[in-house]
């Protein structure tokens, strides 16, 4: 459905932050992009929904093709109502607006306006706080509150694909479960693609299909859900699950030799 | 007594306007945080407009104005797409020097087109006044009072309910997540200046109506600067009440100290008020709150 190849970002034209980067995302499915901070899921994101322009940055080469057409080049907008939706990172609610007027907000290139009513009542099925709160300032909701309005947001606009910016950034681990499930739910229920990006690896892979893992603007590494899981150098650089505890000597060269692996 | 009423209705009707003006002021200055040095020619292209069409080519008066607002709304989206696009991108402060260059220019043509004498309107409402227990009103005010009041409550409704102002004021929020929901900034920098140029527009018409059109009626557009800043100048209710307290305190003072003091006090007393009031609250009487999350 959505395919990068080798595309390459700069910023204010002189920082290469994507160094030729591909991923492929399949109609219907998560995947997820994993990496540390800094290595470019933000970016790659931007790129694929056009707001990198402004913030000057640009993608220099490679495409960007989604369902057939090439969308690199295109206004932020018009990828809107070509199907994708970027939730973004930090979750940017609008602040003096009300929680329902957000909403509104993010069916803005909706057409069918009759049918948006109902769209309201759908998020609020997926997020039965958000009902309760939806005349309230979204500025005083919680961390997690706000969370869910940003997807909701995204739910508005009806996209046949979301790119997720790490949802779960600063939120208990409760929360984050729940939000989680609920996107597998989205998944599921909606049939939205979903390409999610995240830091925290463990909860990402607990609901996607398939991962890339990228580092230093590049992809280092791919595959399946279960064939990351058991790879040794994602157990222990991103699951947290070293089984090298004990050879604590060996640890540094081990890493060492496993990022050249990588590189 | 009866004249201090009369004053106050004055102030009123003329506040009315002001708030009405400084609604549009208010507008960009949320969506760009630009301040608009060209709102008072803005003024002066409204009023000139419908005073030509009704007096030199006698068009009913209400089809005059109706056409007057089309040529604002149009005008307002001619500069912003061919003045303030090309500075997307650069500090704010380059655009409001724009605004000032604007300003300048529209005032040339301006004079240019309509030299710099009064021009008044034909007699358009009838002059005998209403009686309100103690005090007359002409009725050139009151429809002022009513025409600039409904404006402001369909402004109102419009950034209240409908997906435009929502999607307008989503944009002064975080331009950036109002982008990544398909909001064009753009789109709505235009409809800003559009709207911004035809609260003018009738502001000028109205004013015109009651004391005629001439270069000095731009001047209106350097009073709604305290009354936008008076507000809070991201703030539609604060402009709303700083333009009535501002128009009631221009006619007090100039009913009061002017005849004392040999004149001038009203054109001053709304910025002495406007320092004062800075002092003691520098993001306005009504200035939006940062909302702050611990
Ligand atoms: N607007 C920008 N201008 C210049 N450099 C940027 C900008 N945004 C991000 N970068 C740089 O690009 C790199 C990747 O950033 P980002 O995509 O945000 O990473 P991630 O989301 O994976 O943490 C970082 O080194 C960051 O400093
Ligand atoms: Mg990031």
């Amino acid at each position: 459905m959505l395919q990068l190849n080798n595309i390459e970002v700069m910023y204010d034209r002189v920082i290469l932050v994507l160094k030729g980067l591909s991923l492929k995302v399949p109609q219907g499915r998560i995947v997820a992009l994993l990496g540390s901070n800094g290595a470019g899921k933000t970016t790659t994101l931007k790129a694929i929904s056009g707001l990198l322009t402004a913030e000057d940055g640009e993608v220099t080469d490679g495409s960007i093709v989604f369902k057939g057409e090439e969308i690199h080049g295109m206004e932020a907008d018009k990828i809107v109502r070509k199907g994708i939706f970027q939730v973004m990172e930090g979750r940017r609610v609008f602040e003096h607006l009300t929680v329902e007027e957000n909403l509104l907000a993010g069916a803005f290139t909706r057409r069918d306006r009759a049918v948006v009513k109902g769209d309201l009542q759908l998020v609020y099925e997926y997020f039965p706080k958000l009902k309760q709160l939806r005349h309230r300032t979204a500025g005083y909701l919680s961390g997690g509150e706000q969370q869910m309005l940003a997807i909701g947001r995204g739910l508005m606009a009806r996209p046949e694909m979301m790119l997720l910016d790490e949802p779960s950034l600063g939120l208990a681990p409760l929360l984050v479960q729940e939000i989680f499930e609920i996107i597998e739910q989205i998944n599921r229920n909606e049939g939205t693609t979903i390409l999610l990006v995240e830091q925290n690896a463990n909860i990402a892979l607990s609901i996607a299909h398939y991962g890339y893992i990228m580092e230093n603007g590049r992809i280092v590494l791919e595959g399946t859900v279960d064939k990351l899981k058991r790879n040794e150098d994602v157990q222990e650089f991103y699951l947290g699950l070293s089984e090298l505890g004990q050879r604590k000597s060996y640890r540094e060269v081990k890493h060492y030799k496993r990022r050249k692996r990588w590189l | 007594m009866t004249f201090f009423l009369q004053l106050v209705v004055t102030g009123l009707v003329v506040g009315a306007v002001y708030a009405m003006v400084a609604l549009g002021f208010v507008l960009i200055y949320k969506s760009s945080d630009v301040i608009n040095f060209a709102q008072g020619e803005l003024l002066l292209v409204g009023a000139y407009t419908c005073w030509t069409l009704v007096a030199v080519y006698h068009v009913p008066f209400l089809l005059a104005m109706a056409v007057s607002i089309c040529v604002s709304l149009f005008l307002g989206i001619a500069i912003e797409r061919m003045v303030l696009r090309s500075f997307i991108n650069e500090p704010v402060i380059s655009v409001i020097m724009a605004t000032l260059g604007l300003s300048s220019a529209m005032r040339g043509i301006l004079q240019v087109i309509w030299s710099t004498d009064t021009k008044t309107f034909p007699e358009i409402f009838p002059s005998a006044p209403v009686i309100i227990g103690p005090i007359a009103v002409s009725r050139v005010y009151l429809y002022s009072l009513f025409i600039s009041l409904a404006m402001l409550v369909i402004f109102s409704l419009f950034f209240k309910y409908s997906n435009m102002g929502i999607a307008m004021r989503a944009t002064a929020d975080d331009q950036q997540a109002a982008l990544s929901m398909g909001i064009s900034v753009k789109v709505i920098f235009a409809a800003t200046w559009a709207i911004a140029a035809v609260v003018a527009g009738i502001g000028g018409i109205l004013l015109g109506n009651i004391n005629g059109v001439n270069p000095s009626l731009s001047h209106i557009g350097l009073t709604v600067l305290p009354v936008a800043i008076l507000g809070g100048l991201d703030s539609i209710p604060g402009a709303i009440l700083g333009g009535l307290f501002i128009g009631v305190l221009e006619s007090l003072s100039g009913g009061y100290l002017d005849p004392l003091l040999g004149g001038g006090v009203k054109e001053v007393a709304p910025f002495v008020v406007l320092v004062l009031i800075l002092m003691i609250r520098p993001y306005g009487l009504f200035g939006q709150e940062i909302i702050e999350r611990v």
